[in-house]
């Protein structure tokens, strides 16, 4: 009677304890939020700092940070594309090849991509594609928004594929042989069953990697240039909302140039917040129904 | 038409292959021949070093050793409330208090990481500011830091984990007369286990590897082996960033490779465990094995 009453004890204790952790990672996580929001909003309520402007020039007293705005939109955009439609392609591929032991091969290269550290990946830019730019295109001292999208392109890739492979392998293994019975090629299954029944669940998997982008700081740190204005071509340096953050408060300059490193975090969470609930009730709708 | 997909397919994949290939490549051809105890430890005696009786100028064993210690830091300041949060998070999936909280973490396991070292930074300034003038950024601040990142990466591993086991599970062990406690601790967790250390692995290395959040908060170039909490540290990541952006010798510079290399190392390690217990997982007694990375993204 008495190990029973215990037992009722540590039970009510350890609930207790656990609520307790949860509210406190709770409160935790809110004050991030809350922080991030409150430091910024002085950004929204003073008329003096021109925050949304094109122009940055801390001399001067121009705070504007639509420049880095635009550099991040460019960045996230051609990276997001060029690597959703080679992860088509590379999809296609672990789906369709009979040489089944390069698709385990690229799998799990695949995972391992994603485990690989930034900074080892931009290190390995400055001193492979940099050059490259410099001697062997021409291009000035090569820091650009190309090379900073030829590395994202490589940080994303492993999102996109491995949430395209999650989506179209147990589709494929449901539909295949109904449609190869139907006279369809694999290409053409691929192309005309699979892809069709899943478009909006790959939009989830594209907008996780435009997140990844938007979210990444040490590539258009190290490569993109970091120069204050809108560029003209893909070979033109830029500066990235997060490089922007990093930048402000390495070089400690203090005053209004805070306010531009708090607008840029709030852009960035709201972008990012917006993104992660679109691409979850992307994914989340049409939610696939697989054979149990 | 869609005979394109296939030539497509074969050509991304050789194109990815070939690039990895030249690039892991690269990396291990510039940082294989600096691998030696000069690299770690510089000009002062290994064991002098690593006593901590010398400082080490040349060489990234304080970095080594900084990165080891913000990464234990973070990951024991996390782990608990984060498992903690995912068994809370899978007891009742459908409540509107879990789905707000869930929801929650969904975003903040997605936001960019420089969003936590600026959480950091001002919370340095609202501390100088209010009660605590000598706040300075240090060890304890960027590894609170990179907890509150990993933290929703274990709750949703955990989450993951525990709602993909079957539900006769518990309410067998309730049948049985089992408190709530018991079933989660007793029948539960042991089942989750492998789950829950993927997820762990997946966090130690998002910390080892982040430079955004640890660049904020208190990572310097020169500052030798990590001192106290309070203090300023050295770290890998850090350490490659800024050789290979200020070196000012052919020595720096192999410094920085060097220390890529090792960083390299490390997560290859991490990531093979995480295969390792995977692959083992595969052969558990309940429930589908959900795959690797969907419990990465969440």
């Amino acid at each position: 009677m008495q190990s029973h009453k215990l037992t009722l004890k540590q039970n009510s204790w350890m609930q207790a304890l656990l609520m307790t952790l949860v509210v406190t990672s709770g409160l935790l996580l809110f004050a991030v939020f809350c922080f991030l929001i409150w430091f910024s909003l002085p950004v929204f309520f003073t008329e003096t700092t021109s925050v949304f402007s094109l122009k940055w020039q801390p001399e001067q007293g121009h705070f504007g940070i639509l420049a880095m705005v635009f550099g991040t939109l460019s960045l996230a955009f051609i990276s997001t594309s060029v690597a959703f439609i080679i992860a088509l392609g590379l999809n296609s591929f672990c789906l369709l090849s009979r040489r089944r032991w390069l698709v385990a091969l690229l799998r799990s290269l695949l995972r391992f991509m994603a485990a690989i550290p930034t900074v080892v990946y931009g290190l390995a830019a400055l001193f492979l594609l940099l050059p490259l730019l410099r001697n062997g295109l021409q291009l000035g001292s090569g820091y650009s928004l190309f090379a900073a999208v030829c590395m994202l392109i490589l940080l994303i890739l492993p999102v996109i594929c491995v949430m395209l492979d999650n989506i179209t392998t147990p589709l494929w293994q449901q539909y295949a042989l109904g449609a190869q019975a139907l006279g369809f090629s694999p290409e053409q299954t691929y192309m005309q069953v699979i892809l069709p029944h899943c478009r909006v669940n790959i939009g989830g998997a594209a907008l996780l990697g435009f997140n990844r982008a938007i979210g990444d700081t040490m590539l258009p740190l190290m490569l993109a240039g970091n120069a204050t204005q809108l560029p003209s071509g893909v070979f033109d340096a830029i500066r990235s909302l997060t490089a922007h953050i990093a930048l402000v408060i390495a070089t400690d300059q203090g005053g209004e140039a805070y306010n531009s490193l708090f607008a840029s975090g709030i852009l960035l969470l709201m972008c990012s917040a917006c993104i992660c609930l679109l691409s979850r009730y992307l994914m989340g709708r049409h939610r696939l129904e697989q054979p149990e | 038409m869609s005979r394109l997909i296939g030539y497509w397919g074969r050509l991304c994949a050789l194109f990815i292959i070939s690039i990895m290939l030249i690039l892991i490549g690269f990396i291990l051809f510039k940082g294989l021949p600096t691998l030696e105890l000069s690299l770690f430890f510089g000009d002062t005696a290994p064991l002098a070093a690593m006593m901590g009786l010398q400082p080490v100028w040349e060489g990234i064993w304080p970095a080594c050793v900084g990165t080891l210690t913000v990464v234990l830091c973070a990951v024991s300041l996390a782990s608990v409330p984060g498992i903690a949060s995912g068994i809370w998070l899978a007891s009742a999936p459908d409540k509107p208090a879990q789905k707000v909280f869930g929801l929650a973490v969904d975003i903040l396991a997605g936001i960019p990481s420089i969003l936590m070292g600026l959480f950091g930074f001002s919370l340095i300034l609202l501390l100088r500011g209010s009660f605590f003038p000598q706040a300075n950024a240090s060890l304890l601040l960027a590894s609170f830091c990179l907890a509150l990142l990993i933290l929703p990466y274990i709750a949703c591993a955990t989450q993951n984990a525990l709602s993909s086991l079957p539900k006769q599970l518990s309410v067998t062990g309730a049948a049985l007369g089992m408190t709530q406690w018991q079933v989660t601790y007793r029948l539960l967790l042991p089942q989750a286990k492998s789950g829950i250390m993927s997820g762990l692995m997946l966090a130690i290395g998002r910390a080892a590897e982040d430079t955004a959040v640890i660049m904020l908060t208190g990572a310097v170039a020169n500052a030798g082996l990590p001192g106290g909490l309070l203090q300023r540290f050295e770290a890998l990541p850090f350490t490659i960033f800024y050789y290979s952006a200020q070196y000012q010798s052919q020595q720096e510079l192999n410094m920085a490779f060097g220390a890529a290399l090792v960083l390299l190392i490390l997560t290859s390690i991490i990531f093979a465990l995480l295969a390792a217990i995977v692959r083992g997982r595969n052969r558990s007694k309940f429930g589908p094995v959900k795959s690797l990375i969907k419990e990465r993204i969440c």
